[in-house]
């Protein structure tokens, strides 16, 4: 197959996501602390960050959820890839981003609007989480909650723990979750 | 997400490279870089409203072609070329053929051109042009009977 110059590749990738026209633009962040990030952003801002670095599936998703014009676009990733430097770099203890979660069922966006506020460096736990959205009794109902998030890193969901302190699970793996509190000086 | 739609981003890289190999062999390498990104710009705007995924690579050829025909409109606007699409072993360069079927109602345009410019077979066009095989030969020799009319009142 004829190969396309880097440089009109780009060239196209910038200006479709200039254009307004696209329902996601992502970019797979390749060499983070945690391994392979993609990210993606839609018109209305940060609406998916994900551990698998093949994105196939990941693309699927994206375009069954917000529209069939996802495209690799690095330039519309600027100021996330910045933020996400910056927070792994230890700089940054919260992030100034607008997020997109047309795709979260109510309920889960309750829950994240929650964790949000949980602080860098702060952990709390699930039974914690469910007591604060006027459902104490939905501990387990909050873990899927976390365990879908489609914004883990930005959305704190490595913050949660079970009420004996033990790390209990993530999404991206419990070294992963391990690495990040480390980093924010929540694990010793 | 309507079903069989590849996300754009399968869709890009998939025809990319052929999309770019064309538009150099009819525009010429120069004119190939803009009418690449025009392209691909034309089939993301029209991308969520495809009804189905199949045949996109005649749809994707179908929109470089009509890049091609438009950019050279605009840098020939009245031509003076007296190129004949004749027979079907003489095929004029697409940049000589598209000034010339300008006038051309659009389904017959898209006809000569994919059949005489691209060279596409005519199952092909027809799913190109949202028809089928027969109503893509008929347009095709409509507009190649309407261009040697036109040329002899000339």
């Amino acid at each position: 197959m004829n190969a396309v110059p880097t440089i009109l590749d780009e060239r196209f990738r910038t200006a479709a996501a200039a254009s307004g026209e696209l329902d996601v633009a992502y970019d797979v962040l390749d060499d983070t602390p945690v391994g392979p990030l993609l990210v993606g952003v839609s018109e209305r801002g940060l609406c998916r960050v994900g551990f698998d670095p093949e994105p196939d599936a990941e693309l699927e998703r994206l375009a069954r959820s917000f529209g069939p014009r996802v495209l690799r676009s690095p330039k519309a990733l600027d100021g996330v890839r910045r933020e996400l430097d910056e927070y792994f770099a230890g700089r940054r203890h919260a992030f100034d981003l607008e997020f997109d979660l047309r795709a979260t069922p109510e309920f889960h966006r309750r829950v994240l609007a929650e964790l949000n506020r949980v602080e860098y460096g702060h952990t709390t736990t699930y039974g914690a989480l469910a007591a604060q959205v006027g459902a104490p009794r939905a501990a387990r109902a909050v873990g899927t909650v976390m365990n879908r998030n489609p914004l883990p890193i930005i959305l704190p969901c490595h913050r949660v723990v079970g009420a004996n302190g033990s790390l209990t699970g993530y999404g991206g793996g419990l070294d992963r979750k391990e690495w990040l509190l480390r980093l924010e000086g929540a694990l010793l | 997400m309507v079903s069989g739609i590849p996300p754009f981003e399968r869709f890009y890289e998939s025809y990319k490279g052929e999309v770019l190999a064309f538009l150099r062999r009819r525009a010429g390498r120069d004119r190939a870089d803009d009418l690449f990104q025009e392209t691909f710009l034309r089939a993301l705007r029209a991308y969520n409203r495809l009804e189905h995924g199949e045949h996109l690579r005649a749809w994707v050829l179908t929109i470089a072609t009509n890049a091609v025909v438009d950019a050279a409109r605009r840098e020939r606007p009245t031509s003076e070329l007296s190129v004949e699409p004749a027979g079907e072993d003489e095929r004029p360069p697409l940049e000589e053929l598209a000034p010339l079927t300008d006038d051309l109602p659009p389904k017959e345009r898209a006809a000569v051109v994919l059949r005489y410019g691209y060279d596409l077979d005519y199952d092909t066009i027809g799913a190109a042009l949202g028809s089928n095989e027969q109503a893509a030969r008929q347009a095709a020799s409509a507009g190649v009977r309407r261009l040697r009319k036109e040329k002899e009142q000339r």
